[in-house]
């Protein structure tokens, strides 16, 4: 899986998205998994990335805004260091997701789509992850957690830097 | 810890228990002693061994004797042979010696894994232990004696359908395709499985990626494709490394790519990712993914066998489609019509999610019914609680209540009840479960995923969660429930996509199986399950209260007041019906109302 | 291996797994299959993992072959551990964590005995 690059004035976003167009050819069937990298490494996808796409590969940027505003797992606005996934789908609901939910919320002081004020979490809720029979659920970055109960949240976020 | 040679699992199951286990049990703990083995073997009771209508039963490891039918006079004669000489007993032995292993797997008998015959059971990063399962014998059998035609034949003689939900014959599918001019073809694999509740799909190809690509190879012998992608949803970010491993030795060996099998068939794979938008799940919206646009539907025809993947002739099936047809060929087209019913051949995966015992996927022949899959499969609802309703089909679906229950599992049954087969999700609910509630958020989830480019469903369902959130928050006003009902039909109308047709369902049928519960809601302000937050309260009953202000301390919000010793009394102005109260006390004291 | 060309080599390839798993069986060699689907490693079958990797290298155990597998369809009891030892029927487990896992190895791998808390045999 592609390794999220580390936060700081160093990224280059050019550089980065550069080698996602040169990795996939400047194709515009390839659009989704080159927008899918430079999501990955950076964490978002930044308006300059957009530009550089929209002169190399020749696609108004409107029309590139349109396709990675579309799509869930893709994020136009920089997100935090870890991005939290709950899934908010009936069968993790039925099963407690609610008060799981709220539990995260009450410990990172932020509610749906915030990125809190340090810059370490971003918290999003996600459709099904598919694993519904070990419900509730959630995702930080990669990491998928199943069995979820409102305690065993400080333990898991205390993982993260 | 002791050590014990051997060990004796006794099936204790409701079944064996009336045929006399515990009898059995203790014969053999009485004779164990008697010849002084007792410390040397160990008698244990276990749950459901797998044949309990051939019970007494017992399972003796490490040989692994299975023993069915037993009797009280068997025992010493049994405990000499098998324990003192080291022999197994041949007349008590179950016939034909069955594979523990699948035994154990098996809850019942009422399951036949066909798609899911080897997950569990193989490592699915080696090819090798697929070959050994017999896979890409289907493939090497028809690229070397079946025209491309009798495969289609084949397969429309064992009645497959359509298992991504709709139903479709898939022969027909595939002929359309095989018919149609284009220069080159295509073969896709959905695996956007977006339902809420379903992972069938993904413990595929997580489990047995090499059943999909055999499938998809011989589909594209079949229709004289070149080239197929599997389009794999994002958040399954396990099953698309183990499926690209799986390709990546299918072309090692020559499986894939020029040339198969020393033929002029060539046919390669490639997987393409999904990116969160559930709206992919729908055909022509998953084509436009692939060529790199928003998600967006658009009208048919042209379907995607005329005009597909950029504009080429594309034959689309889901994950479980393809994964029937190795064996339907190896097996033979008869097997797989022999299992269902009349027009729904075959078996089906389901994932059982929610209130009941044994949440997983299973899989069972069309024709079983939702009692036999809930409580014989599923085990029954946790906690014992009453059950309330079960979801199929996904939130395009509807609940079916408890009068449902007998009702037999196929295309044809479900969409008479009102509801859709859908991919094979099933949410079991107990009667803790708000089915205004549990509308709502399903409602909130095809709003969240409509793709914004009709009317009637970027409009309509947002005008319908409205209503909802307004009942639920114990605003319903009179002429909700008529103002819903003619939006639903409006809705269905005009739609331009499955997603948006199927978006109303989950309302439609609740309101026709509890309506009641619409009302109480709405003219009470109450909710039965005590579910809607707006609608409880919290207090704190006089008789069960000691005092112990555990209540108080918890609070989020200081709602709770009282002294020590003295009945606490919850402020119904400042609680937020969180509900930690309830979870603290030790006394009961904190009820719903 | 060598590309297949033909139905003969599919059945040699066939014949030749067939043997190397004979092979581990009658070897007596004990298999440890851990359930790694979405669903195990949610329920932490990765940290179950590590945990039998950790304690049969902490103890130099030989004769064991650990590999993976993928979701067999008891979600609701996973972190999920099978092991067969030599020709011996497998046993499943359910709801293997952290010293469970431990347990297994020492207790059913190592002596032979099975640990009947964490059958699951439904």
């Amino acid at each position: 899986m592609t390794e999220k690059v580390k936060q700081g004035p160093e990224i280059n976003v050019i550089r980065i998205t550069d080698n996602a167009i040169d990795q996939f050819h400047a194709k515009r069937e390839e659009l989704i998994p080159i927008l899918m990298e430079i999501n990955q490494k950076i964490g978002y996808i930044p308006r300059e990335a957009m530009k550089e796409i929209s002169s190399r590969m020749r696609i108004p940027q409107s029309q590139l805004y349109s396709v990675a505003s579309f799509y869930h797992m893709f994020f136009t606005k920089k997100t935090g260091s870890h991005v939290i996934k709950f899934c908010e789908s009936a069968p993790c609901h039925v099963a407690g997701g609610r008060e799981v939910w709220e539990s995260i919320q009450e410990q990172l002081r932020i509610g749906p789509d915030e990125t809190s004020p340090d810059e370490k979490w971003t918290l999003i809720s996600t459709s099904c992850l598919g694993v519904c029979a070990v419900g509730p659920v959630m995702m930080v970055d990669d990491d998928i957690y199943g069995n979820l109960t409102p305690d065993q949240i400080p333990d898991i976020l205390a993982k993260y830097e | 810890m002791a050590y014990f040679r051997s060990h004796v699992l006794v099936c204790n199951d409701p079944e064996c228990l009336g045929k006399g286990s515990m009898e059995i049990m203790a014969a053999l703990e009485a004779e164990l002693k008697k010849q002084g083995l007792n410390n040397e073997v160990e008698v244990l009771d276990t749950p459901r061994i797998g044949s309990c209508e051939n019970g007494p039963e017992i399972l003796v490891y490490p040989e692994g004797h299975h023993y069915l039918h037993l009797q009280k006079n068997d025992i010493p004669y049994l405990v000499e042979e098998q324990f003192l000489k080291g022999r197994a007993v041949e007349e008590l032995l179950a016939k034909p010696k069955t594979d523990a292993a699948q035994e154990l797997r098996e809850p019942t008998e009422k399951e036949v894994r066909v798609v899911l015959r080897n997950c569990g059971e193989i490592n699915p990063e080696n090819i090798e232990d697929y070959i050994a399962a017999d896979g890409y014998a289907a493939l090497a059998k028809v690229i070397s004696e079946t025209k491309p035609d009798q495969v289609i034949e084949n397969i429309k003689n064992s009645g497959l359908r359509g298992r991504g939900g709709a139903g479709f014959p898939t022969w027909l599918k595939w002929s359309l395709t095989r018919k149609a001019e284009g220069s080159k073809k295509f073969v896709v694999c959905n695996a956007d499985e977006g339902d809420p509740g379903a992972f069938m799909n993904r413990s595929v190809l997580e489990g047995d990626p090499h059943s999909v690509v055999e499938g998809m190879t011989i589909a594209a012998y079949a229709i004289g494709a070149s080239q197929g992608y599997i389009y794999c949803r994002a958040e399954y970010p396990i099953a698309v490394r183990t499926v690209n491993i799986a390709i990546d030795q299918a072309r090692e060996l020559g499986l894939l790519g020029k040339h198969i099998f020393g033929t002029d068939f060539t046919f390669d794979l490639e997987v393409r990712q999904g990116a969160g938008a559930f709206v992919c799940g729908e055909e022509t919206a998953l084509i436009a993914s692939i060529e790199g646009k928003r998600g967006e539907p658009r009208p048919r025809p042209p379907f995607p066998a005329a005009e597909g993947v950029f504009g080429y002739p594309t034959n689309i099936n889901n994950v479980e489609t393809y994964a029937n047809v190795p064996q339907i060929l190896l097996k033979g087209p008869e097997w797989f019509a022999s299992m269902g019913t009349e027009k729904s051949k075959g078996t089906k995966t389901f994932a059982l999610a929610g209130d009941v015992k044994n949440t997983g996927l299973i899989e069972v022949p069309f024709g079983i019914t939702l009692r036999e899959i809930i409580y014989d499969v599923g085990g029954g609802i946790k906690n014992d609680r009453p059950f309330k309703a079960v979801q199929t089909g996904g939130p395009m679906g509807g609940c079916l209540p408890e009068n449902y229950l007998d009702l037999p599992v196929d295309y044809e049954k479900l969409t008479e009840a009102g509801s859709i087969m859908g991919s094979g999700g099933m949410v079991v609910m107990d009667d803790e479960t708000c089915m205004v509630d549990i509308a709502r958020f399903f409602m909130e989830f095809i709003q969240d995923e409509s793709c914004g480019k009709c009317v009637p469903c970027r409009v309509g369902t947002r005008r319908m969660l409205e209503i909802l959130t307004r009942i639920c928050d114990g605003e319903g006003r009179d002429g909700d429930i008529e103002l819903l009902e003619s939006l639903s039909d409006e809705i269905r109308e005009d739609s331009l996509c499955g997603l948006g047709k199927g978006a109303p369902n989950p309302v439609v049928i609740t309101l026709n199986h509890f309506r009641h519960e619409y009302e109480v809601h709405i003219y009470n302000k109450e909710c039965p399950a005590k579910v809607c937050r707006a609608l409880i309260n919290y207090e704190i009953n006089p008789a069960n209260c000691v005092g112990c202000t555990l209540c108080a301390k918890n609070c989020p919000v200081d709602a709770i007041s009282g002294e020590r010793k003295q009945t606490h009394v919850i402020d119904p102005d400042i609680c937020i019906r969180c509900g930690i109260c309830k979870q603290v006390c030790n006394f009961d004291a904190v009820v719903v109302k | 291996m060598n590309a297949i060309k033909s139905l003969e080599d599919l059945k040699k390839i066939r014949e030749q797994a067939l043997e190397k798993r004979k092979l581990k069986e009658t070897s007596g060699a004990a298999q440890v299959i851990v359930g790694m689907g979405t669903c195990g490693i949610a329920a932490g079958a990765r940290e179950t993992m590590k945990a039998i990797l950790d304690y049969i290298e902490k103890n130099n155990i030989e004769n064991v072959i650990v590999t993976q597998t993928g979701c067999i369809g008891l979600c609701e009891q996973e972190p999920i551990v099978q092991v067969a030892i030599g020709e011996t029927e497998k046993i499943t487990y359910g709801k293997v964590i952290g010293e469970v896992a431990e347990k297994i190895v020492a207790e059913h791998v190592v002596n032979g005995n099975v640990v009947k808390d964490f059958i699951i045999a439904a």
